[in-house]
């Protein structure tokens, strides 16, 4: 008999969670049931975003970061994300290899997901399968996000806390005054400050900082955690620097507001991508697309005039 | 529905440090529009399941050159059948005598491949082969 995924999940079944983030990965309609079943089950776990550029050392530090966490008794699930191939639509997900321990670990769960063509650093599930991950019972669940450069800020809309990763050698200060990532972190973390150039970095991140709090007044301060992941340096600190953030912004109620945002666009995507879907659906069904190709080719037609007459024959907003 | 990815786990059991091979049919994989799990060295049966657990595997990659793989490769199938994962595909590479291969296809694994097979033939079995779930 087929399993009840749903109930899987909200039992703890591994197996049910790792059949779901697949179903939720390919689209497959049965992800989107079982979604609707385990939402109210959602909201209990604390999100933490790690975000830097390639080779910052996102998963040592998220390896070391769930071991101090799994000391608190807390359990965590993680979202590994590793780049598509534009060519050839495979990927390699490499990031588990910095956290082969905690393969073994029962409360923790490792998912490495690949982005599929989304752009931002993350993947169009990410959202998804927090949430089966947050029903499934998980306290924290840690997103590790593609290496990135100065653009990719999506983490910065569903993780509570994000942390951006920086190490020394990858630029001077007019770099770091660049709008994009410096901007999101509510924690930076100098990872491999063992190397040359660490002590600059630090102080052009404090002068960030400090220029920032200069230009407006901030409430939350963004603290600077200097690590050296792979010797398990300076997690503690990032650890607290986490735990500081997350008291601020329950504190301020920013939780809420925040939440409240996500819920927002969301929604809003989760329509749009159903909607785009059952009208893809028709358009193939009903063989339009070549038909539409050829007119606009022949100059009979324009996209845009073919976008009117699609919306005209087959939605209807009263 | 999204096209669906072949999910496979790329895993080198035992003591050997020579990832040189596995290494490279991940990058075999990933060209072929796979999604590959590469774990990396040293990982125990143990391991190698509780990945293809949270990963929902389609397929079990094993290369060992040192010698191991009369145990591991049937430590891994009968791992994966107490896990329910019985659907999954568990291929083998890497320095295997020709004896040891009808022993290891009766303990469970699928099929195979000694060093300079041909690549394409890898791909192909394993998009003809997969399981579905």
């Amino acid at each position: 008999m087929e399993m009840d995924y749903a109930k899987g999940i909200l039992d703890g079944s591994p197996r049910a969670l790792a059949r779901v983030i697949s179903w939720l990965e390919n689209e497959d309609p049965r992800g989107l049931a079982c979604m609707e079943k385990i939402y109210s089950h959602t909201g209990g776990a604390y999100i933490i975003g790690i975000t830097g550029s390639p080779g910052a050392g996102k998963s040592s530090l998220t390896d070391k970061l769930t071991h101090h966490l799994r000391k608190k008794g807390l359990t965590v699930g993680i979202i590994a994300l590793d780049p598509t191939s534009p060519f050839t639509g495979g990927a390699i997900l490499g990031d588990r290899i910095r956290m082969s321990e905690l393969s073994l670990d029962p409360g923790v769960f490792i998912r490495s997901m690949a982005t599929r063509g989304c752009m931002g650093g993350l993947s169009k599930a990410t959202s998804n399968v927090i949430k089966v991950m947050d029903a499934f019972g998980k306290d924290i669940i840690i997103i590790e996000t593609v290496g990135v450069g100065q653009d990719e800020v999506e983490v910065m809309h569903i993780a509570d806390t994000t942390c951006v990763v920086l190490v020394p050698g990858l630029g001077d200060v007019i770099q770091s005054m660049k709008a994009g990532v410096m901007e999101i972190a509510d924690i930076f973390v100098i990872n491999k400050c063992d190397r040359p150039g660490a002590d600059q970095l630090y102080a052009e991140t404090n002068y960030v900082v400090e220029q920032r709090s200069d230009i407006k007044k901030q409430s939350w301060i963004t603290p600077i955690v200097k690590t050296i992941a792979v010797d398990d340096e300076g997690v503690g600190d990032m650890m607290d620097a986490i735990a500081s953030h997350k008291e601020f912004i329950e504190d301020n109620k920013k939780l809420v507001g925040n939440r409240r945002e996500r819920i927002r666009q969301e929604t809003l995507q989760i329509i749009q991508d159903e909607l785009f879907r059952q009208l893809q659906e028709k358009l193939n069904q009903d063989n339009r697309m070549e038909e539409i190709v050829e007119a606009i080719m022949e100059n009979k037609e324009t996209p845009y005039s073919i976008m009117q007459k699609v919306i005209n024959d087959y939605i209807k907003l009263s | 529905m999204s096209e669906k990815k072949i999910k496979i786990i790329v895993a080198k059991p035992g003591l050997d440090g020579h990832d040189r091979g596995a290494k490279l049919l991940a990058r075999i994989f990933s060209e072929a529009g796979m999604e590959v799990v590469y774990t990396g060295l040293r990982q125990t049966p143990e391991m190698i399941i509780n990945t293809a657990l949270q990963e929902d595997a389609d397929v079990v990659g094993l290369s060992s050159l040192s010698g191991v793989h009369n145990y591991f490769f049937p430590e891994v199938v009968k791992q994966l059948k107490e896990k329910d994962l019985g659907h999954v595909l568990v291929v083998g590479g890497g320095i295997i005598p020709e004896e040891d291969i009808p022993v290891l296809k009766k303990a469970g694994v699928d099929e195979i491949f000694g060093p300079g097979t041909n690549t394409e033939t890898i791909v192909s079995y394993i998009k003809e082969n997969i399981k579905s779930k």
